[in-house]
C-alpha cells in the first residue's frame, strides 16, 4: 500500500493517521500540487506577505555582539514580522490554500499561541471562521495572546486532557478535523505531523532562507559559514535552512530546548531535546524522533520557551540530522535567558525565548572555531510575550 | 484463524457478532471480559492503552487515563491476556507507536484488522480489501469513538459500498439493541461497542451484572 512510502524522508515522515483522514491528506496534497506554481494564487500570496506581513524582513549585521564574540554575526529579523514571529508565513500560505480548497472553516492548535494568533489574523483577514486549541495550562500562561486570538474574533478553546499542553492540543485539533473534515482544514503551526504537512509548512517558512541568500550574497558577496535556529517542531529552522541544504559549505545548527537537564523522570523529560536524544517513533502521524518511555509512551516535554515544548519534531530534520546535515545542539534554560538579557542589552533587540535559544548557540560555540566567519541566527519571534516569564525569574544585573 | 472461524460459525447460524470494546487496566479486566462473554459477546477487543489517543471520544480517553494510571503497561498486558481463561478470540486495539516501538506485531505473529471510514474509497479501499484478514472494521461515521443516539444513514451507505468476502464489522456510535438490530439487518456481520460498555465501567456501580446484561441485550438483537 502506498500509504509507508509518500511524503517520506529517508524512512522518518510518512502518514499514520485515523483512516477517516487519508482522503483529506490526499486532497490537500493534490491542491497543493495544483495552486503551488498557479499564477494567481502565488501572486495573493505574495501581495499579502508584502503588504500584509511586511517582508521581506530585513538581515540585520549585529555589530556589538560580533565584536564581542569575533565573528561576523546577522540577524534575521523575523520578529519585525506582523504578529511578532515567523508563524504567520506559514499560516497566510496554508489559509490561501484552504480557500482555494473552497474550505471555509480553520482549526489550529497552538502552544505559546504564535501560531494560534498568527491564525486568528489570517482567519479574520481572509473572513474564515477560525477555532484554536491551546491546552488549558497554556491559556494560562499566555493569557494575552488568548486576549489577542479573541480580539480578532477567534474561538479558544483550552484542552484540559492530558498534560494540558500543546501535545494534547494537537490530539483536539485532529479529533476535531475527523468530525469534521469535510469543510474544515486543519491548519498546522509547524513542519511535523502527517504528509504533506511537513512539506507544505516548510516550503511556505523557505521564504525566511530564501531571503536570507539573495540577502548576504548582496551585503558578503558569499554564503554565511553557519546558520543558528531554535527547534521545537522545527518550522523556523526548515524555513531557513531548506535553501541551503545543498550548500554543504553551510553548516545548520538546529538548537534545542535543553530544559533544566538532558534527564528524564517516569512521566516527563526536562527538556525537549528530541532530536539530540529521543528516540524513533510515530508521534502525530509521523515517524520522527520523540521523547517517549520505554514501552513507547509519550512523554511531557519542558522549556522555559512554550514555542520549543513538544515531544516530537518535523520528520525532515529528524532525516537531516541523522545523515549529519543538520547539526543537532541544545541549550537549557538558563543559558536561553541569558542570551535573552544579552540581545535585549546589547543590540536592542528584544527576542523570543525560543530564538534566545539559537543566540544562546552562539556564546557556547563562537569560542570553538566551528562557526566559521560569518554565522547567520534566525530570531523568529520578538520577545515581548516572554516579559511575565522572565520576570518571574528575575531581571538580571 | 479463530477469528475467521467464529464468523464462520455465526454465519451458519445467522447471527451477528458481538464485539466488545474495554480498555485493560480500568477495573477489574478478566471479571470484566468474562461478564462480557456471559452476556454473549462472541469476540473481545482489549484495549492496550496509549498516551495519546487521538482517535478516541472522551469516554474512551478517560478509561484509557484511568488505566495508565492504575500502570497498565504493554508487559502486564500480554501477561494478563496469556492469563485470560476465555473461550473467545480477542483482539488488541491500540495505537501505533505502542507496537512500533517493541515490535509485537514480529514477534507474535498478530494479524492487521483494518478500518474503513465512509470517506474510504477508489484504490485505497481496493487496498484494504486486499489486505484485510480476520475481520474489516467499518467506522460508522466522521469522527472519534463514543456512543451517539443516532448511528448515521453512512453506515448503510459504507455497507452498500464495500463488498468483500472477509466478516464486516460496524463500529463508532453504537450502544443499544436497537442501534444493533438495524446495522445487521443493513447487513453487517456484527457490531463492535465500546464506550456503552466503558461508561458501565466508569460508574463503578454493579459493572459485571450491568456489562452482561448490556451483552445480553446486544447479541440477542442479532440472533
Amino acid at each position: 500500500m502506498n500509504i509507508n512510502q509518500k511524503g517520506k524522508f529517508g524512512r522518518f515522515g510518512g502518514q499514520f493517521v485515523p483512516e477517516v483522514l487519508m482522503p483529506a491528506l490526499e486532497e490537500l496534497e493534490e491542491a497543493y500540487e495544483r495552486f503551488r506554481d498557479n499564477p494567481d494564487f502565488k501572486k495573493e500570496l505574495d501581495y499579502y506577505l508584502r503588504d500584509f506581513a511586511g517582508r521581506p524582513s530585513p538581515l540585520y549585521h549585529a555589530r556589538r555582539l560580533s565584536e564581542k564574540y569575533g565573528v561576523k554575526v546577522y540577524l534575521k529579523r523575523e520578529d519585525l514580522l506582523h504578529g511578532g514571529a515567523h508563524k504567520l508565513n506559514n499560516t497566510l500560505g496554508q489559509a490561501l490554500l484552504a480557500k482555494y480548497m473552497g474550505k471555509r472553516r480553520l482549526i489550529a492548535e497552538t502552544g505559546a499561541g504564535q501560531h494560534g494568533t498568527a491564525t486568528a489574523m489570517v482567519g479574520a483577514n481572509l473572513g474564515m471562521t477560525t477555532e484554536v486549541y491551546m491546552g488549558a495550562e497554556d491559556t494560562r500562561r499566555q493569557r494575552m495572546n488568548v486576549y489577542r486570538m479573541e480580539l480578532m474574533g477567534t474561538k479558544v478553546i483550552p484542552v484540559t486532557t492530558g498534560s494540558q499542553t500543546l501535545k494534547d492540543a494537537i490530539n483536539e485539533a485532529l479529533r476535531d478535523w475527523v468530525s469534521n473534515v469535510e469543510n474544515t482544514h486543519y491548519l498546522i503551526g509547524s513542519v511535523v505531523g502527517p504528509h504533506p504537512y511537513p512539506t507544505i509548512v516548510r516550503d511556505f517558512q523557505s521564504v525566511i532562507g530564501n531571503e536570507v541568500r539573495s540577502q548576504i550574497l548582496e551585503k558578503e558577496g558569499r554564503l554565511p559559514d553557519s546558520i543558528i535556529a531554535c527547534t521545537g517542531g522545527g518550522s523556523n529552522a526548515m524555513g531557513i535552512f531548506h535553501p541551503f541544504v545543498k550548500d554543504t559549505g553551510v553548516k545548520l545548527f538546529a538548537v534545542e530546548a535543553g530544559g533544566s537537564g538532558l534527564k528524564c523522570t517516569d512521566k516527563a523529560a526536562l527538556h525537549s531535546a528530541s532530536l539530540s536524544v529521543g528516540e524513533e517513533g510515530v508521534l502525530h502521524g509521523a515517524r520522527t524522533k520523540i521523547l517517549q518511555d520505554p514501552y513507547g509512551q509519550i512523554l511531557e516535554s519542558h522549556s522555559i520557551s512554550a514555542g520549543l515544548d513538544y515531544s516530537g519534531v518535523g520528520p525532515e530534520l529528524a532525516y537531516l540530522a541523522e545523515t549529519g546535515r543538520v547539526i543537532p545542539v541544545n541549550a537549557d534554560d538558563n543559558e536561553a535567558l541569558a542570551a535573552f538579557h544579552e540581545l535585549s542589552r546589547m543590540e536592542g533587540i528584544i527576542p523570543a525565548l525560543e530564538s534566545s535559544h539559537a543566540l544562546a548557540y552562539l556564546a557556547k560555540a563562537a569560542d570553538s572555531g566551528e562557526l566559521g566567519g560569518i554565522v547567520v541566527i534566525n530570531v523568529s519571534g520578538r520577545g515581548d510575550k516572554d516579559l511575565e516569564t522572565v520576570l518571574e525569574k528575575g531581571v538580571q544585573a | 484463524m479463530r477469528i475467521s472461524g467464529t464468523f464462520r460459525e455465526l454465519r451458519t447460524k445467522k447471527e451477528g457478532a458481538l464485539i466488545a470494546y474495554v480498555c485493560a487496566g480500568d477495573g477489574d479486566t478478566p471479571g470484566i471480559v468474562h461478564a462480557l462473554v456471559r452476556g454473549g459477546a462472541d469476540i473481545v477487543e482489549l484495549g492496550l492503552p496509549f498516551s495519546d489517543p487521538v482517535a478516541d471520544g472522551p469516554t474512551i480517553q478517560a478509561s484509557i487515563q484511568r488505566a495508565l494510571d492504575a500502570g497498565m503497561n504493554p508487559d502486564k498486558y500480554f501477561a494478563m491476556v496469556r492469563n485470560l481463561d476465555v473461550d473467545v478470540p480477542l483482539v488488541v486495539m491500540t495505537y501505533y507507536n505502542l507496537i512500533f516501538k517493541r515490535g509485537y506485531c514480529e514477534k507474535n505473529g498478530v494479524d492487521l484488522i483494518f478500518l474503513v471510514a465512509p470517506t474510504t474509497e477508489g484504490s485505497r479501499l481496493e487496498d484494504i480489501l486486499k489486505r484485510g484478514t480476520g475481520f474489516l472494521y467499518l467506522v460508522s461515521r466522521l469522527g472519534v469513538t463514543g456512543a451517539r443516539a443516532d448511528v448515521a444513514l453512512s453506515t448503510k451507505e459504507v455497507l452498500d459500498r464495500v463488498k468483500t468476502d472477509t466478516p464486516r464489522a460496524v463500529g463508532f456510535g453504537i450502544s443499544s439493541g436497537k442501534q444493533a438490530a438495524s446495522v445487521f439487518k443493513n447487513g453487517a456481520d456484527g457490531v463492535i461497542v465500546g464506550s456503552a460498555f466503558v461508561d458501565i465501567i466508569a460508574s463503578g456501580r454493579d459493572v459485571t451484572g450491568r456489562l452482561e446484561a448490556l451483552a445480553s441485550e446486544l447479541k440477542s438483537s442479532m440472533q
